[in-house]
């Protein structure tokens, strides 16, 4: 245990240490952190307070400020509805709706087998794909209803 | 590789961009800005390099951004030796080799290019450079060139001048187009305020929305008291439905980090920072390689072109907060901290970025900087409207056939850029609205359609330029589902620091929530109005002070949706669920059982080859039917 | 100095003074819920706003923040002001049900209850003025409470809604809360607030409990008096 939480210091450090330790690099230090874990870790914040001399506060400011950033374990698999306008025009409303009853979870929320997380996210910027689903980084672009539970299926393997 | 310190190594690098830009031998180049690999532009590379490798042939294979045009992609580019460019659309790593086939017979045969290209232009330069001798051959000639495509004809690219023509990853091929002479210009031969004079007189207007005169805000900075000063690109292009930064900063990063370099020279700084969005990954690579080159060549760091001045860039990537679009807010978070705005009674070109003067622009607007100086900004002045000058990118979105990044003069009508660039609308459907400006803008009414686009006439239409994103709307479209999807979309982008934005942006929600469900009281929309008004005066900053734009100006042109919503409990596009009903129209319905498949409540049934049925009880409304039926037999009213 | 003209009347300011502070001390009355003389104006709370007029322009600010200046014409009261003013009331009646200030306020100014806005029952009477905030930041420097999440969910308390290791328990949000919201339980030896109990400690003169040990081992690491001579209370001293 002990030796574990060395571990994460120095991992921690490595981090700041790319940011030669500056204060104003703590968005860039948590978007790292979150790179690392996959979200933010409670313990490592606090450890992030103590090595970077913020108050903890400040650390928890930032992180619940922005939307990017996670205090809860995310799934495997990130699944991520475009919300964006043109998206929107095009029934992705549906397309979310249909990913909450394939994967039984709500919008924002991660499935009991963490495989998968249900988000929705601002204009991937994609719009002549619309509607389009980001998953693990890869688009899939004009997506309908029915070519979910393959898409899925894919992810599930 | 040598630093760059005067117009000969210059010349030279451009020499060297022109060897690959045009080689002596065949070339193929793949568009790979975002929008290009989502659509499969990576494969359709992986497949051109095998195939290439496998049967050893001379032909350099490369990468380049968007054209634009991204409702053809994967795009791919050929230019062979002493042949005009050909451009083919909807590129699959399967049509591969029959490309590379095509290519080695000299024929147009299997695969069709939808343009071709005579000639290369270079708007800083002010000329273009044919390709080969000129001249078509006969089997090209049925091939419509670029200008007669009715996407691109009325196109005017400044800002995106290089987006789709070089290699992002290429400093040589951005200084073969005349890249970085602007800045040679600037530094060698001009000083700082008549650099700035020469902004003024283009007129150039901040492309983030506000559209300030970008010259007098430098005039600003530059006369504001501190030594240390910064200079700002906002990249945070958050806007749903307006993408054309990203495609500058990842087919053209030079471009913006060029403007920067001459606005810091101009206004005395020498620090710089690029704020990207998070969701932008390829945009940061895509410029960090850019200003590493530049650092290698000396166009960035100590004593650029032996002149004594310094500037070196930043990148700093957002978190994921629509607010951070916000100058202040921005600046607060590139400090570190959470991004609230705060008031802006003492400007940030006086009191910015860790309270010293700094100066914020766009990443079009910083684009637009290399041209104004080596083209001059009378030539700058002389494009576009009377005090919206030069061009505008815009993002033609939603409901219509062509869908891309398009860059025409301002004061272009909407109705060129919807019909002629765009297109029209897709299925025969009727053309409704064009929303503009974002989540701070409004909407544009079909009657309004001969409106002139610029920063004037859409604010006086109750829209604004915002930072140019154009979703068109068909008669399928909400028009008070589209006021509830932005202020939903602002509800949860609010910092939460005021009180008219935090809490009455909800209570809009809440009332165009109900609204849409049928729920809709008389007086709702007097209410709107007047909690609009005190939002918008009452607001802390830019986000809560435009928040109600789109409630406004949905009701000020579609009023009789909101009342056929609240009155007759009846949404005309079909839109609202509450308010709607699936049914099968017998007639059409061969009764192929693909709705009773897809149905996830089982509404839908029938036996096989007859009519089926939607038990509307039942039925969610989930519209997983309609988008499935191949006979168009389903019916929402 | 600068000379401006605050609801009809003349009046001459020294430069840099927020017309909030001008209006106040020539007897103009403008509301406000976050601003305090000891704290820097935020402009969070919207009540303050003016309409102001340079030429022909006019424009609504917030007057704890933008300062007079000379040819200024201020209305405190005009219809756009108080539009603003009836829509903050109305929406923190809304939020903030339980409040009696926020109550006697909107009776004093006539607006009512706005029927179209539901009752929130989850945020008690915090307004998000953010006093607490920036005392415990900027006055006692302690930063143990803080505002997290952003935009209606927007939060005032210790990280984590539970880590209130860095509070010392000196009471300072409490007694500067408009509104009454931050609870402070106190018993005889000790005090609860933010959901963490402190030991306070006697008087070595009169042995009455006046401040948190905590407090005391605080300001003793920033002055360096030790804690034996912060011993006696204010009242003794």
């Amino acid at each position: 245990m002990e030796t574990a939480r060395t571990d994460e210091r120095t991992k921690l450090r490595e981090i700041i240490a790319r940011y030669h330790g500056e204060k104003s690099s703590l968005i860039a230090i948590l978007q790292d952190i979150q790179e690392a874990y996959n979200y933010l870790p409670v313990a490592i914040l606090k450890m992030v307070g103590q090595e970077m001399d913020i108050p903890l506060m400040r650390v928890y400011e930032v992180a619940t400020f922005y939307n990017a950033f996670s205090l809860t374990p995310r799934g495997k698999n990130v699944v991520e509805v475009c919300a964006g306008t043109a998206c929107h025009v095009k029934g992705a409303i549906n397309l979310l709706e249909n990913l909450e009853r394939e994967l039984e979870i709500k919008c924002g929320e991660t499935t009991k087998d963490e495989t998968f997380t249900l988000e929705q996210v601002r204009c991937l910027g994609c719009c002549s794909l619309a509607p389009v689903v980001r998953i693990d980084g890869n688009i899939h672009a004009y997506l309908t209803q029915q070519q979910i539970p393959d898409i899925l299926r894919n992810y599930r393997k | 590789m040598s630093k760059i310190n005067t117009l000969e190594d210059l010349n030279k690098a451009g020499k060297r961009g022109l060897a690959t830009l045009i080689p002596s031998g065949t070339k193929i180049m793949v568009g790979m800005a975002t929008s290009g690999i989502a659509s499969g532009a990576q494969d359709v590379y992986h497949a051109l390099d095998r195939e290439i490798r496998e049967r050893r042939l001379d032909i350099i294979l490369s990468r380049t951004g968007s054209m634009g045009m991204d409702c053809m992609e994967p795009l791919v580019d050929v230019l062979e030796p002493g042949k005009p460019r050909l451009a083919y659309g909807k590129i699959t790593a399967k049509k591969a080799p029959t490309l590379l086939e095509q290519i080695a017979k000299g024929t147009i045969e299997t695969i069709k290019p939808f343009y071709r290209m005579d000639e290369e232009e270079s708007i800083i330069l002010g000329k273009s450079k044919r390709y080969g001798d000129g001249s078509v051959p006969a089997y090209l000639k049925e091939i419509p060139t670029i200008k007669e495509i009715p996407f691109y004809a009325k196109q005017v690219k400044i800002a995106t001048r290089n987006c789709g023509l070089i290699d992002p990853e290429s400093i040589d091929e951005y200084i073969a187009k005349g890249g970085y002479s602007g800045l040679y210009k600037a530094i060698t031969g001009m000083k700082p305020e008549a650099i700035i004079k020469e902004v003024i007189a283009s007129g150039l207007r901040g492309r983030g929305g506000g559209g300030f005169p970008a010259g007098i805000k430098w005039k600003t900075c530059r006369e504001a008291k501190g030594d240390v000063k910064y200079v700002i690109c906002n990249g945070d292009e958050g806007d749903p439905g307006a993408y054309m930064d990203r495609s500058v900063m990842e087919g053209d990063p030079h471009s913006v980090i060029e403007g920067m370099i001459i606005g810091a020279f101009a206004i005395g700084s020498h620090d710089g920072y690029i704020y990207v969005r998070n969701e932008y990954p390829l945009a940061v690579a895509n410029l960090g390689k850019a200003i590493e080159k530049a650092r290698e060549y000396g166009l960035l760091g100590k004593n650029i072109f032996n002149s004594g001045f310094d500037f070196d860039i930043r990148i700093s990537k957002g978190a994921g907060a629509f607010v951070c679009g916000e100058s202040t807010a921005l600046m607060a978070s590139l400090e570190g901290a959470a991004g609230e705005p705060r008031a802006k009674y003492i400007h940030t070109v006086e009191h910015g970025l860790w309270n010293r003067p700094s100066n914020l622009n766009n990443v079009e607007t910083w684009a637009n900087v290399p041209a104004i100086l080596t083209r001059g900004g009378k030539w700058f002045a002389g494009i576009g409207a009377q005090n919206s000058t030069g061009t505008k990118v815009f993002s033609v979105v939603g409901k219509i056939n062509n869908i891309g990044l398009v860059e025409v003069p301002m004061g272009t009508p909407l109705k060129d850029i919807v019909y002629d660039i765009g297109g029209g609308v897709p299925h025969g459907r009727k053309f409704k609205a064009v929303q503009t400006g974002g989540p701070s803008g409004g909407c544009i009414p079909e009657k309004l359609i001969d409106l002139r686009v610029d920063f004037d006439e859409l604010w006086k239409a109750g829209s604004m330029m915002g930072s140019g994103g154009m979703i068109v709307m068909d008669d399928r479209t909400c028009m008070v589902d589209i006021a509830r999807y932005f202020i939903e979309f602002l509800e949860s982008e609010s910092c939460g620091k005021c009180i008219p934005c935090r809490e009455g942006v909800r209570r809009m929600r809440d009332i165009l929530e109900d609204i849409c469900a049928g729920k809709g009281q008389a007086g709702d929309v007097e209410l709107l109005e007047t909690m609009s008004q005190a939002i918008i005066d009452g607001s802390l900053c830019a986000l809560g002070g435009s928040a109600p734009n789109p409630v406004l100006s949905t009701i000020r042109y579609f009023r009789d949706e909101y009342d056929a919503h609240i009155k007759e409990g009846r949404c005309p596009a079909g839109v609202c669920k509450a308010l709607i009903k699936y049914s099968v129209d017998s007639e059409t319905c061969t009764g192929c059982g693909m709705c009773v498949k897809v149905c996830p409540t089982g509404a839908a049934r029938g036996e096989k080859k007859q009519p089926h049925v939607i038990d509307e009880a039942t039925c969610t409304r989930c519209g997983a039917c309609l988008e499935s039926c191949k006979f168009d037999a389903i019916n929402v009213k | 100095m600068a000379k401006c003209i605050i609801d009809g009347k003349k009046i001459t300011a020294p430069d840099g003074t927020p017309i909030l502070q001008a209006a106040r001390d020539n007897g103009i009355d403008i509301p406000t819920l976050c601003s305090h003389e000891s704290i820097e104006p935020s402009g969070a709370c919207r009540l303050c706003v003016v309409e102001i007029k340079k030429g022909k322009r006019s424009k609504i600010v917030t007057s704890c923040l933008y300062q007079v200046e000379d040819g200024l014409e201020v209305d405190t009261k005009s219809e756009r002001v108080m539009n603003v003013r009836r829509l903050v009331l109305a929406l923190l009646l809304a939020r903030n049900p339980a409040s009696e200030v926020i109550r006697e306020i909107a009776v004093k100014m006539g607006v009512n209850p706005q029927p179209r806005f539901k009752l929130d029952e989850d945020k008690g009477k915090c307004i998000l003025c953010r006093l607490c905030v920036r005392t415990c930041a900027d006055i006692v420097g302690v930063n143990a409470i803080g505002l997290s999440h952003r935009g209606p969910s927007k939060t005032v308390g210790p990280p984590f809604d539970e880590d209130s290791s860095a509070c010392i328990g000196c009471g300072a949000c409490a007694y500067v809360c408009p509104t009454g919201h931050i609870l402070m339980e106190e018993k005889v030896d000790e005090r609860k607030i933010w959901g963490r109990r402190f030991k306070m400690k006697a008087c070595d003169t009169c042995g009455r409990y006046f401040a948190p040990l905590d407090q005391l081992e605080f300001i003793s690491k920033k002055t360096g008096v030790s804690v034996a001579d912060l011993s006696i209370c204010t009242s003794c001293r």
